[in-house]
């Protein structure tokens, strides 16, 4: 569904990128890499976590100052070589970017969040500027169809609203170079398509776009030209109407991309019920008279919009809550107090959500934290004193078999990658062969190989050692792909469990957003 | 093959981390001791002489390494009662109250309240002192765990709030009545004394409790399932308590530890040095600790080192001032200097390390 805008081949270019490399130590982060971008186009830049797009994106911006290239913008029809490191220069050429993370005051209203930075200060005479703002503002509202209440605090705005507030403000100080940074990892689905009709309205107006994605998906239906990066290289340029998922998806990773496994596998007994579970709002969303089952030999998907439930639903299967009202069972047993530690040597699995945060301790060795859960069983200590030997050893013949990219048993889990931090979470859960498996956000910033990894290691535990999973994903094309049946979470509330053969996007991407009955 | 995949990022990071912690910290106590020249110039005394004098001081003869030895005692005891409970961040910094407590209990217990031969007394003197400091270190951390209340505060305030206690007793149910009115307590029976351990100067046993006391920390820390759950709650409390380690349980036990060992320090100063209590028996050890631990980078071995270093200081300035006529309060500054180098030092040494991330 690739459309016709206003950028074309011949388009004046707006921006150029030349040879950028930034290093940051031993590492490339960005090697010699050029890019155009013309007029009115949206230019996708593709690449796993880790490839560069944000360093790069960085760069533009003048958050960093790059060891090697430079960057041009247009200026009265010709390029001009923008001041490198000044991020007051590249706002000044028109240059805007909406971080994954949006920067807004979260106590002031949409109206001077915009405005914000824009004043001085000492300048008397506020008020009839705001009125002058605010007329500016929705002449380029009506324009967009960036509808957004300007008077309410953002603080009681959805995510989307808050985006669309990031955006206007780059309106409003005149952007001509939009750069979007993952914008749609928080959205619904039909946000996410509601966002790419804007952009086509705005580029229409010669507005230019570059968009930071790893899905593929939207690249395809959002953007006119596609770079890929990896490595910290630009490893492919094309048009979008001219590619195809497949070549791209291996110019991304650097090889064939491996398939999502989902094996046949029948589901047995019941390994967790929730009979109309709350739980209180400590965790964030409050939980609401939720039922759930999750049996034994099949996996769950829990849909959704992080920030709904989610983290009530995860902290009480990880034993870290107790249900306020209804009744929870965890492998037959009755949860009526915080016991992370039972619920673990019990045979529960949990993937948490941060995995630096709560999966592992920094600042300890391999060794250290594969044995973190497990610190009591006869291979880690006997009689309080720990069996170094033993657990190097074993964390060794653990590091071979899961494949964890590191210095060894005794180097440090701080540095090592997101991924590899997941592969010793997985080594050290699943290893204990559990009946119940709490995947939280499991795949959440590992690149496709990574996350085909985990995706695999859940099959594996459903169907060959009978676990029950409970999968939680923001990613509807991954619990689509590894999930049996699909449940979706919307403020607190839990839908009826689909099978996620039959299921169809568009249902769920409305459940997702509370507009069909949960 | 795994060793291949991560070599761009092998830089022989672990070894050269720690020889840089190493070099702060001796730069650190380098930086302070050099610092002390300020004050030094302002009282107009001759610098030189007065750093020959502080090093003659403190080392320059057996009397004067006996002192300094004697002086270390306490500040290893309540150096290792601040790096076990900073290992678990809690902030402990009641370790002079917990001193004071410490040194109650061994009046209370040994000025007569048992009759026996000092194998029986001695060990039960050692045990009450340390279960005093153990639970003047329990209310805060109780405290803590259950309510949420900030333990720097409530141990930093339960100081004064024993040393007034300490005073009252001075003057009421532990007054010496033979103490000419002095605010003092009766002396200890000498079976409840620790020996001297270096004959015709005032090195007690309590060196010797101190040492194998970092001994056996070190062990615990590093080599059984407390230290680790001690460690991890330290260093991630959420993953530890994620793994299902009881963050609250920890924390008690490193309380009760810290305390017992600060309550130690004060068994020593009474039953090895003083042989009675007074409202002075600490120049401000539990403080000093706090620096102490510090400066050994919270490693129970290292802090016998550094304790030896500020106990050096305190001999040798102290020393240097009678010689000159300088304040001996220049120690206090030294030592407050060298806290003062080393946390600067660390966040030098972070930016160091980090480097290449």
């Amino acid at each position: 569904m690739s459309f016709v805008s206003a950028g074309g081949d011949d388009a004046p270019t707006v921006l150029a990128l030349e040879g950028v490399t930034k290093r940051f130590g031993a590492l490339t982060a960005n090697d010699g890499i050029d890019l155009t971008l013309r007029r009115g186009e949206v230019l996708a830049l593709l690449g796993e976590n880790g490839a560069g797009k944000t360093t790069l994106m960085n760069v533009l911006f003048g958050k960093y100052t790059a060891e090697g290239g430079r960057v041009l913008v247009e200026r009265d029809g010709a390029l001009e070589p923008l001041e490198p490191g000044s991020p007051a220069a590249a706002l000044g050429a028109g240059i805007a970017m909406v971080h994954q993370h949006f920067t807004l005051a979260e106590n002031l209203s949409g109206l001077d969040n915009i405005l914000l930075g824009t004043r001085s200060l000492w300048k008397f005479g506020w008020g009839g500027a705001r009125r002058a703002a605010r007329t500016r503002l929705q002449g380029i509202i009506e324009a967009s169809g960036l509808a957004v209440p300007l008077d309410v605090r953002v603080d009681r705005l959805s995510v989307g609203e808050r985006q669309r507030i990031e955006i206007l403000k780059s309106l409003y100080r005149e952007a001509r170079v939009l750069v979007l940074d993952e914008p749609t990892a928080l959205l619904t689905p039909q946000d996410a398509d509601r966002l790419f009709g804007t952009l086509k309205k705005l580029t229409a107006t010669g507005l230019s776009v570059i968009l930071i994605s790893h899905k593929l998906r939207e690249v395809f239906s959002a953007t006119d030209r596609i770079v890929v990066l990896r490595h910290g290289r630009k490893v492919g340029e094309t048009a979008t109407a001219a590619a195809d998922a497949t070549s791209l998806a291996e110019m991304m990773v650097g090889s064939a991309v491996p398939k999502t496994v989902h094996s046949a596998r029948t589901p047995g007994e019941p390994v967790v019920v929730l009979d109309g579970v709350s739980v209180s709002a400590e965790h964030g969303t409050a939980l609401d008279r939720v039922d759930l089952k999750v049996h034994a030999g099949e996996i769950v998907g829990v849909a959704g919009v992080s920030g709904n439930g989610q983290g009530a639903l995860a902290a009480l299967l990880s034993g870290l809550a107790v249900p306020a009202g209804g009744t929870a069972q965890i492998l037959g047993k009755q949860v009526e107090r915080v016991d992370p530690g039972g619920l673990s040597t019990a045979g529960v699995a949990r993937i948490p959500e941060d995995r630096h945060q709560d999966g592992v301790v920094g600042t300890m060795t391999v060794a250290e934290n594969l044995a973190l859960e497990n610190l009591k069983t006869p291979s880690v200590s006997s009689r309080g004193v720990l069996r170094l030997s033993a657990m190097t050893s074993q964390a060794r013949k653990t590091i071979a078999e899961s494949d964890i990219r590191c210095q060894g048993p005794q180097s440090t889990v701080r540095l090592m990658s997101g991924g590899n931090i997941q592969k010793l979470i997985l080594a050290r859960t699943l290893g204990r062969k559990p009946r119940f498996v709490l995947a939280n956000q499991p795949t959440r910033g590992l690149d496709l190989g990574a996350a085909a990894d985990v995706a695999r290691r859940l099959d594996e535990a459903a169907t060959q050692h009978r676990a029950g999973v409970l999968l939680i994903s923001e990613d509807l094309d991954e619990l689509l792909a590894v999930a049996d049946r699909i449940v979706v979470l919307h403020e607190g509330r839990l839908s009826e469990a689909g099978p996620a053969a039959a299921a169809d996007r568009n249902a769920i991407g409305l459940m997702m957003s509370g507009q069909a009955a949960a | 093959m795994s060793e291949v995949a991560a070599a761009p990022l092998k830089r022989s990071r672990p070894a050269s981390a720690g020889a840089i912690s190493v070099g702060v910290r001796v730069l650190a106590g380098i930086a302070a001791l050099l610092l002390a020249a300020l004050p030094l110039l302002a009282t107009g005394a001759p610098i030189i002489e007065a750093y020959g004098l502080m090093v003659t001081g403190a080392l320059g003869s057996a009397f004067a390494v006996s002192e300094t030895l004697t002086r270390a005692t306490p500040l290893i005891l309540t150096g290792l009662a601040a790096a076990v409970a900073f290992r678990a961040k809690l902030w402990n910094i009641g370790a002079e109250g917990q001193l004071y407590a410490g040194a109650i209990a061994t009046v209370v217990v040994g000025t007569g309240l048992i009759e026996a031969p000092a194998f029986i007394t001695l060990p039960a003197v050692v045990l009450a002192g340390a279960a005093a400091g153990a639970f003047l270190m329990l209310i805060p951390t109780l405290l803590k765990v259950r309510l949420g209340v900030d333990e720097v505060v409530t141990t930093l305030l339960l100081n004064f709030v024993v040393l007034l206690f300490v005073q009252m007793l001075l003057d009421g149910a532990l007054k010496d009545p033979m103490g000419m009115g002095w605010p003092q307590s009766p002396p200890v029976v000498p079976a409840a004394e620790l020996p001297e351990i270096w004959p015709r100067t005032r090195l007690h046993a309590g060196l010797i409790l101190g040492i194998v006391a970092a001994l056996v920390l070190s062990f615990v820390i590093a080599r059984t399932t407390f230290g680790f759950r001690m460690r991890a709650v330290g260093e991630n409390a959420a993953a530890a308590r994620f793994a299902g380690i009881s963050v609250a349980k920890t924390m008690i036990g490193v309380g009760l530890i810290s305390g017992a060992l600060a309550g130690l320090a004060g068994v020593g100063e009474v039953a090895g040095l003083k042989g009675y209590l007074t409202s002075d028996i600490s120049p401000g050890f539990g403080y000093a600790g706090i620096v102490v631990a510090m400066l050994a980078g919270l490693s129970p071995i290292g802090s016998v080192v550094s304790a030896l270093f500020i106990a050096a200081i305190y001999v040798g300035a102290d020393s240097m001032s009678r010689a000159l006529g300088v304040s001996s309060y220049l120690a206090d500054l030294i030592v407050a200097m060298a806290l003062i180098s080393i946390l600067i030092g660390e966040v030098v040494a972070r930016r160091l390390t980090r480097g290449a991330r």
